[in-house]
């Protein structure tokens, strides 16, 4: 319903096998500083839910299907904004020289989810 | 270009920056822009979603829209920006299992907006998916952020008869879904979901609090396939693509988490119910394990830390592996690591031997710093690297009434943040005894002698 050129059922396996190999493949060599990072980067990825839940929500009908489609949109945001925004300041941790790294840590950088915050 | 073509050229930038941010938060230096590519790619997905016929149509839908994801920015923002660093891993997990959840949702939502009779049967084996996986890892999600947050204990639980019942549900879940495909019934369908809520819950419950990043990991990936299954269930490749990315990159983290742990992932999802415990109290080391690192790991927490510790002691003398300590401490100190030397008065077979050796490779005095100087700093050193030394830094001197050494001063390396010991095998020192300091959780090991594992941390060091 989304993707309005979409192939048919075989189509969409195959995209599903390739993205497999492609998310086994692009994450080579992790250090283990790297693992919560990552783990919750990707989190913030698997929020593309969100999409979904729109388009679920968009078309719905009636109180019960409104509700559910509601409250889908509010926790997929959650996921999305808290886990772009928790990510970040986990990599906060990486780029801050030691003087003041400690006062970076707590100072609520302007960076934000949406990625119009300032580049490293 | 038609409108759907343009859809679909829109998701795949979507989807190229997701795989960029993948890579990028796989590498120290390119992570932070990584995750940034990645929250680019999510911004540019949302946005276009908007011009879609099917979510602006209904005014009243598109307001309600509106308002749902006001409320959980606003409830995201405050959330991940105040919680504390240490209290990351239960974010992610509430994060996690809120995607999960929307996941379920949409699940379910489609198949109550569709006359259940004409839904194809791969239809409802998606639907069916999706509203499993994404419910085990709300409630799995949740339980762990409970055992985080310590609302609940920490602690593994278990009753008897555990396997049974959580294979008695799992059964039951089973033939609800063979149910629900053939008679496509939602009463039957929310029973799945609830059961399947009840699964993620009991799964989570017997394994331990020190364990839970590993799960969430596991979890996160769960999740991935549940957007992926919801994905097919909207005919959305955007949605397949991602969860999937999500889903397999997820899969291969969780088994890297759980290799830095020592540990296989079974036992860290069913240890529980076996018998091996790592808490174990005796001195004895059968079963319990050792985490030993790679290089590169342990060079890039090196480069990243504040304050590093070269603990020498006589596998360094051994080695003759002063000179390359040496470079190491350059290299570090180049990034702007502060370094110093933590010197036992003992280390090595004579008392200044640490001394003699570091002298003949020049390093400055003033990193030289003696015992009862270093243990002053060591709780504020981010990490402790042990060169060779074993027993003056065994912590069994301090706790442990009936050991040979109990009684003598040594470096508290053990009040590091994190402990490296580079090492040839897991032998005992030169007084015969077992180190408990190996085996905490804070220790990583890299075996090999000292000059070898020096230079190979110099090399990955400068390429952090």
């Amino acid at each position: 319903m989304i993707a309005t050129t979409g192939p048919g059922i075989m189509g969409f396996i195959t995209v599903f096998v390739l993205a497999a190999f492609v998310g086994y493949e692009v994450i080579s060599k992790v250090p283990s500083v790297l693992h919560t990072p990552l783990m919750s980067g990707s989190n913030a990825i698997h929020g593309i839910i969100l999409v979904g839940t729109m388009v679920v929500l968009g078309e719905a009908h009636g109180a019960a299907q409104l509700t559910l489609g509601f409250l889908a949109v509010m926790l997929a945001t959650l996921n999305v904004v808290g886990g772009f925004v928790v990510t970040d300041r986990m990599l906060e941790m990486f780029r801050a020289k030691p003087a003041d790294r400690k006062a970076a840590a707590r100072a609520d950088g302007t960076a934000d989810t949406g990625g119009e915050g300032k580049a490293p | 270009m038609s409108r759907g073509t343009a859809t679909d050229l829109v998701y795949l930038v979507a989807i190229i920056g997701f795989i960029l941010a993948l890579k990028g938060l796989s590498s120290p230096r390119h992570a932070r822009i990584g995750n940034l590519v990645g929250a680019l790619g999510m911004l540019i997905a949302v946005g276009w979603t908007f011009s879609l016929p099917q979510v602006y149509s209904q005014s009243r839908n598109l307001v309600l829209m509106v308002i749902a994801i006001v409320i959980g920015a606003a409830l995201a923002v405050p959330a991940a920006r105040l919680v504390k660093m240490t209290a990351m891993p239960q974010m992610v997990a509430i994060f996690n299992g809120v995607g999960g959840g929307a996941a379920a949702l949409v699940s379910v939502t489609e198949f109550i907006s569709i006359p259940g009779r004409t839904l194809a049967i791969y239809k409802i084996c998606e639907i069916l998916f999706g509203v499993l996986v994404g419910a085990v890892s709300f409630a799995g999600s949740a339980l762990a952020f409970a055992k985080l947050q310590e609302l609940m204990t920490g602690r593994p639980i278990t009753y008897p008869g555990q396997q049974l019942i959580n294979a008695g549900i799992g059964l039951a879940i089973v033939a609800l879904v063979i149910v629900t495909i053939v008679t496509a019934s939602t009463p039957v369908l929310v029973v799945v979901l609830i059961l399947s809520l009840v699964l993620g819950a009991i799964f989570v419950l017997p394994i331990g609090g020190a364990d839970t990043p590993v799960l969430i990991s596991l979890l996160n990936a769960f999740t991935g396939l549940a957007v992926a299954a919801s994905g097919f269930t909207l005919n959305s490749t955007l949605l397949i693509v991602a969860g999937t990315l999500v889903g397999a990159s997820g899969t291969l983290l969780t088994r890297m988490m759980s290799q830095a742990m020592g540990r296989s992932l079974p036992n860290i999802l069913f240890s529980a119910f076996g018998s091996v415990i790592t808490a174990g109290e005796g001195p004895g080391t059968e079963g319990r394990s050792v985490r030993a690192g790679t290089a590169e790991d342990i060079g890039v927490l090196l480069a990243y830390a504040r304050k590093v510790a070269i603990v020498p002691g006589y596998g360094l003398a051994v080695a003759q592996a002063q000179h390359t300590a040496r470079e190491l401490a350059d290299a570090l100190a180049a990034r702007g690591v502060e370094v110093y030397y933590a010197i036992h008065p003992v280390a090595g077979r004579m008392p200044g031997h640490m001394n003699v050796l570091l002298a003949e490779a020049n390093v400055p005095y003033d990193q030289l710093e003696e015992m009862d100087e270093a243990n002053t700093e060591m709780s504020t050193t981010d990490v402790a690297l042990v060169v060779g030394a074993n027993d003056t830094v065994n912590p069994a001197a301090k706790n442990t009434p009936g050991s040979p050494i109990y009684g003598m001063p040594i470096i508290n390396a053990d009040e590091a943040d994190n402990i490296i010991f580079l090492k040839r095998s897991m032998r005992p020192g030169f007084a015969g005894i077992d180190n408990e300091l190996l085996y905490d959780a804070k220790t990583t090991m890299l075996f090999g002698d000292a000059k070898d594992s020096l230079s190979k941390l110099v090399a990955a060091v400068k390429a952090a």
